[in-house]
């Protein structure tokens, strides 16, 4: 693995990683909440590689001056911004979800509630 | 780098196990992101994840927590199969790294479709100078009329959860006990 490769690609492995971290977390915790926050880290993660992909080396943000001047790319801004709104509007309703399952079950511990579930079904 | 410390950070949100903390720690999160948004010339992008991803997300999560209890138990099953399932996703996504262009070459792919429509021609077209303004109210208006849709459906959504749940606590002898 030659060091060019390194540098040239480390922002799309730190993505991954802190991606993977994010999945980690949905997937392995049992507290709702927690896989909230797990899937923000996810989203945020996707936002950077957006982001990534349209910076530009030596270029400037794209508000237009006078001269000559190399602009990064606008349109991956321009998603980034909408998918945030969204995401925080996602995890709001998830919020919501997990305040009703605690009215609901005393506890948003993904396992108690399974064995809640299941004592209900076993006592008809 | 500013990644570095994003990584360290994304580790700490996994092994805390009191919420509080982790919270915080998410907001910690956010605000290095908006760093590195601003760094990568996306400074509209910067100030929105500053605004909602430091802030309001982290309002949202603490009301939460007033409710649900902050502190998390160890989960009940092995971490192998998750952890498993974990690698083999990133190293599919590692490999199919090694097709990408590299980072910040100003011949990219992405850079050839329309972004030098809207770099060059939305000052005559549109008239304002920030393109990614001109880009999202305009050329694009239709995704963001449809984010606020989304926005609204989800305040709406929102409302109705909650509402639910304190009429069904106010009544006496409803179905469920509450927690």
């Amino acid at each position: 693995m030659n060091i060019g490769l390194l540098v040239s690609h480390y922002n799309y492995w730190v993505v991954i990683f802190l991606m993977m971290v994010g999945f980690y977390i949905l997937i392995s915790r049992g507290n709702l909440i927690k896989k909230v926050i797990g899937l923000n880290v996810f989203q945020t993660s996707v936002f950077m590689l957006y982001i990534t992909l349209g910076k530009i080396t030596a270029g400037t943000p794209p508000i237009l001056t006078e001269g000559e001047v190399v602009y990064s790319n606008p349109l991956p801004h321009v998603l980034i911004l909408t998918a945030i709104v969204v995401g925080i509007a996602t995890t709001s309703v998830a919020l919501a979800l997990a305040i009703r399952i605690k009215e609901a079950y005393g506890t948003v511990e993904e396992d108690e509630i399974n064995r809640i579930e299941a004592g209900i079904e076993a006592g008809g | 780098m500013l990644l570095t410390l994003l990584a360290a950070t994304g580790l700490g949100l996994l092994r805390i196990r009191n919420l509080f903390a982790v919270v915080m720690l998410a907001g910690v999160y956010s605000l290095l992101s908006a760093g590195l948004f601003t760094v990568m010339d996306a400074v509209d992008v910067a100030f929105t994840e500053a605004a909602v991803g430091a802030g309001i997300s982290t309002v949202l999560f603490l009301g939460a927590l007033a409710l649900c209890g902050h502190h998390e138990s160890r989960p009940g099953h092995t971490p192998l199969l998750p952890l498993f399932v974990v690698c083999l996703t990133g190293i599919a996504l590692v490999y199919g790294t090694m097709d990408m262009p590299p980072f910040g070459g100003a011949d990219n792919p992405v850079h050839h479709h329309v972004a030098d429509h809207y770099l060059e021609e939305s000052y005559h077209e549109i008239g304002i100078p920030n393109v990614v303004t001109s880009v999202l109210a305009s050329y694009r208006g239709y995704d963001t009329m449809g984010e606020t849709t989304v926005v609204f459906a989800a305040a709406v959504g929102v409302m109705i959860l909650l509402i639910g749940a304190r009429t069904r606590r106010e009544r006496p002898g409803g179905e469920e006990g509450d927690g």
